[in-house]
């Protein structure tokens, strides 16, 4: 049997053996793979990149305090980028299969039309959700724009659900049976996080504070982005040293904050719209600065 | 010498209900071409699977014919040096030169024999941009920003005339003779010509024609028990190279949840057929693979432990639920936008409540219009949005609301689509009915009317939905009201009301037109006139007299007359004219109170009158008064006669 983390150490492997740099997850709360800097800023520009990583995945509304045996407040993603995709990505991305011990000539896989879409990221693209079996185990999408930005390369991005990928290969119908190495199971890693943030999401959680908390990243955030120096008279050494990545983590820190207060219910449907464009706001404004540093870092 | 033409256009996995069109465009914009390019060809054909969009086509020529063209040059008379300046312009010899007679006078020319160009080299040029030209909803670039767009990533091409090759390039892939086979049942490199294409395909696990793919998932679904849906049915034809259909069970201890939310799992969410036993749903499902076969029986249990999950969720949701009744949950309801001008779903409630008390609704249509809201604050709408109302209907029956209260909250979304009854009850009409005219009323008001393809409230359904209640409900209420003096709400309904008569009922488009000419306002009147007008249409009299009316308005139209007066029995004519106001006089006594039908055809015996009156009287009479008599006589004939359709909107064929 494939534990859990031998099913990530083989496609760190696989995607180490086609040129990817490996990177270890991204140390601040994120919701998807998508929001890291290895995905959000590197996809931008023209310069080619390959990467991937497994990335904690936060939603605060999708904990279940550890009763749901399919959803989970934190999940793991293994995130690949490569950018440009290549021809093959799909045969490439098949292999990736197989070396997990899937065996694609015994089962069912279908690509389902299923375009992605962030607002808050300004970002969209158009690709599938892989299904196996019936059970969605990827998602596959062509970027074609970030931050409000046109993509010189298009990335392919594969975001695989690692539990889900586990239980299948596990035959386990509840993730926190899942064996995370022999001896160990999910549960025994995981279950507290998931009982004891559901709690604090859904009921302890202040809100006032986490408005604050809110307001103050955000104006860090915008701080930085406004003093950034966009002029070509500003000389590339002083452009390349600008914080524009420590900025990029009070975006993420807005981003975790609206989820955590969304999930808290104490943002109404009306609101809500708003929120979501100062989040984008700030994440728009970060990616035109980014590309402008790279710009001058290129010249 | 005529030769088999194929292109095959291989990509990755297109969304499945974009595929029947992008086709039919394909092969629309392949006839054009052939037509421009004075190229002939037969039989041609297109089909599909999700990776490959493929047109053939038979006895194309090798090349276009050769073309002559006549170029005239200056007059025979000119001078030599203007003769030797056009013969040169046309790059020959003077002597090449012949001279024309025409009606000018006589001509140098030159006869200017251009060959045709080989089809392969046309087909080369054009089929770049031609494949780029097909259209879909949503495009992509897949090799940079400015490369080409198209639904998914390009990766080889096949194009072959004859035996050859078609050499083109698009967006980095140059067109060959190979193909590939299923992603993992067949091989990738696969060479192939127009005669073995569809053997090679099927050799390698590709069931090209999507009619065999249907027929193969509809025979083995059915066998297995499966009710087929037709629409998920496509999809699957669709989503598949090589399908398979196989059976899976759950435990029947869910079968306690309502069927529609375990149909609407194994249908929207898993693509699966559910399955019948004596009616009632059995604890199996028919899942549809891309694959030959299951014979480990791993795709069986997969898609069992997916199925377990999800409906897991569903009775979770379905048992949380009902820990709140939807009445306590009226007051959450001012948490839930409706639309951001239009307030809350609260404020929509009490709208409809009014509404439905306007629209002749009685207690049982208020109650469900206060209740038929609620279930969208329910974990279970929250996953399941697509059974909103029905969701709310299941729950008011178990919370012990009235039958026809839940049975009205169950229904009041319908109709959903063109081919979805209208809701059964009166309640559900009315609650169905007030529903979307507050939404087509509120959108209106706050200028959200749907332009062009852009309808993101769905209004054109809404409004449709309101003319198939009004009709198919027999609700004689006013249109003009229920657009609450909007006139562009009531411009907007009009034209759903056309659309139905003519492209859902099959009427005739004048006909139409010449009902709606006499009033749109009570639509059961109006399918009433409509049905009797189609009825008597066919008869002898009908449409010389639709003629005849047609030639008194153009007369009363360049009279420009519009006067309303009794006829002045003294001064008809003896003969014709006072044949036919006596006539017109049985007529309109003998209509009176009779149905539409019989109205129509005792007016429709006016005809030989009519006919030999515009034989035999002269209309523009020398005596003013007896002309201005004339004018009156005809404008009450056809005033008289044209409350229930405009007989001059018919078009006749005399």
């Amino acid at each position: 049997m494939t534990s859990y983390q031998e099913l990530i150490f083989r496609l760190k492997q696989y995607w180490s053996d086609r040129g990817c740099v490996i990177q270890e997850p991204y140390d601040l709360e994120v919701g998807a793979g998508t929001m890291a800097p290895e995905t959000f800023l590197r996809v931008l520009g023209p310069e080619p990149y390959r990467v991937a990583y497994v990335q904690p995945s936060r939603r605060p509304a999708d904990g279940r305090y550890g009763d749901n045996p399919n959803r989970l407040y934190k999940h793991q993603q293994l995130q690949v980028i490569l950018k440009p995709s290549p021809d093959d990505v799909i045969e490439q991305y098949l292999g990736s299969l197989e070396a997990i011990g899937i065996d694609l000539r015994k089962h069912d896989l279908k690509f389902e039309e299923d375009n992605w879409e962030s607002p808050t990221l300004g970002a969209w693209g158009v690709g599938w959700q892989v299904m196996l079996d019936g059970l969605e185990i990827t998602q596959f999408t062509y970027f074609q724009q970030c931050g409000g930005i046109d993509l010189d390369l298009i990335p392919a991005e594969l975001t695989y659900g690692l539990e889900r990928l586990a239980a299948f290969l596990q035959v386990c119908d509840s993730v926190y049976d899942i064996e995370w190495t022999p001896g160990v199971r999910y549960a025994a890693v995981r279950y507290l996080d998931e009982l004891q943030y559901s709690v604090y999401n859904f009921e302890l959680a202040d809100i006032p504070t986490l408005w604050q908390l809110f307001e103050i990243h955000e104006r860090e955030a915008q701080r930085l982005i406004d003093r950034y120096p966009r002029g070509p008279e500003t000389p590339t050494p002083d452009k390349r040293r600008y914080p524009l990545l420590p900025a990029y983590d009070h975006v993420l820190k807005c981003s975790h904050l609206f989820n955590t207060l969304d999930s808290r219910g104490a943002i109404s449907v009306t609101e809500r719209v708003g929120v979501i464009g100062r989040v984008r706001k700030l994440a728009l404004g970060l990616a035109q600065a980014w590309m402008n540093q790279q710009e001058a870092a290129a010249l | 010498m005529s030769l088999p033409f194929l292109l095959e256009i291989g990509t990755e996995e297109i969304p499945d209900w974009m595929i029947p069109g992008a086709l039919e465009h394909l092969r629309s914009l392949f006839l054009e071409l052939l037509e421009r390019e004075g190229l002939a060809g037969q039989n041609v054909c297109v089909d599909a699977t999700p990776r490959r969009l493929v047109l053939r086509a038979a006895g194309l020529p090798e090349r276009q014919a050769d073309a002559e063209e006549l170029v005239l040059g200056p007059p025979q008379a000119a001078a030599p040096a203007a003769v030797e300046g056009f013969a040169r312009k046309q790059g020959v010899a003077a002597t090449a030169l012949t001279v024309q007679q025409t009606p000018k006078g006589a001509y140098w020319g030159y006869l200017k024999k251009t060959p045709g160009r080989p089809a392969r080299a046309i087909l080369a040029e054009a089929l770049p941009g031609l494949i780029l030209r097909i259209s879909f909803p949503k495009t992509m670039v897949w090799t940079g920003k400015n490369g080409p767009r198209f639904i998914r990533p390009i990766r080889w091409l096949v194009a072959l005339l004859g035996d050859e090759v078609v050499p083109f390039e698009l967006g980095g892939v140059r067109s060959g003779n190979r193909t590939q086979g299923h992603r993992r049942l067949g091989r990738p490199d696969l060479e192939v010509t127009c005669a073995n294409y569809e053997a090679v395909l099927r050799a390698n696990a590709v069931w090209l024609p999507a009619a065999e793919r249907r027929a193969k998932i509809r025979a083995e679904a059915e066998a297995l028990g499966a009710v087929i849906d037709p629409g998920l049915l496509e999809t699957l034809v669709y989503l598949t190279e090589c399908p398979a259909a196989i059976r899976g069970d759950f435990d029947p201890a869910y079968l306690t949840l309502p069927r529609e939310v375990l149909v609407t799992v194994m249908k929207h969410h898993q693509k699966y057929f559910a399955v019948e036993h004596n009616g009632g749903l059995a604890p199996h499902f028919v899942a549809v693979m891309n694959a030959a076969a299951d014979p480990e029986g791993l795709v069986k249990r997969g898609n069992e432990r997916v199925l377990r999950a999800r409906f897991n969720d569903a009775r979770f949701f379905w048992e949380t639920d009902q820990k709140k009744s939807l009445a306590a949950r009226l007051p959450d309801l001012e948490h839930v936008t409706f639309q951001a001008k239009l307030g809350s779903y609260l404020e929509k409630t009490r709208r409809l409540m009014a509404l439905a008390r306007e629209l002749g609704g009685d207690d049982v249509a208020v109650r469900a219009a206060e209740l038929c809201k609620c279930d969208l604050t329910t974990e279970l709408v929250k996953e399941f949005t697509e059974l909103q109302g029905v969701i709310g209907g299941l729950y008011a029956r178990a919370q012990g609301e009235p039958e026809e209260v839940a049975q009205a909250i169950y229904e009041h979304y319908r109709p959903l689509s063109m081919e979805d009854a209208i809701p059964a009850t009166r309640a559900g009409q009315v609650v169905a009915l007030a529903d979307k005219v507050d939404t087509l009323r509120g959108c209106f008001a706050i200028g959200l009317a749907p332009t062009g393809s852009r309808d993101p409230f769905a209004l054109r359904r809404a409004a449709q939905g309101v003319v198939r209640i009004l009709v198919e409900g027999k609700l004689a209420l006013s249109v003009r009201e229920l657009a609450g003096g909007n006139a562009e709400l009531a411009d907007f309904l009009l034209d759903r009301i056309r659309y139905y008569f003519r492209e859902v009922r099959g009427f005739r488009y004048d006909e139409v037109n010449a009902a709606l000419a006499a009033g749109w306002d009570n639509l059961p009147d109006l399918e009433a006139r409509l049905a009797a007008l189609q009825a008597v249409r066919p008869t002898e009299n009908f449409e010389p007299l639709a003629a005849s009316f047609k030639r008194i308005q153009n007369i009363l139209k360049q009279a420009q007359f519009t006067e309303a007066a009794p006829v002045d029995a003294r001064r008809l004519e003896a003969g014709p004219e006072a044949e036919l106001f006596a006539d017109y006089e049985r007529v309109r006594a003998a209509a009176r109170g009779l149905g539409y039908r019989e109205a129509l055809e005792t007016i429709a015996s006016l005809r030989p009158r009519v006919d030999v009156f515009f034989d035999k009287v002269l209309v523009n009479a020398p005596d003013p008064d007896v002309r201005r008599n004339r004018l009156i006589l005809l404008r009450s004939i056809l005033t008289e006669f044209s409350t229930i359709a405009d007989f001059s909107e018919i078009v006749t064929h005399s």
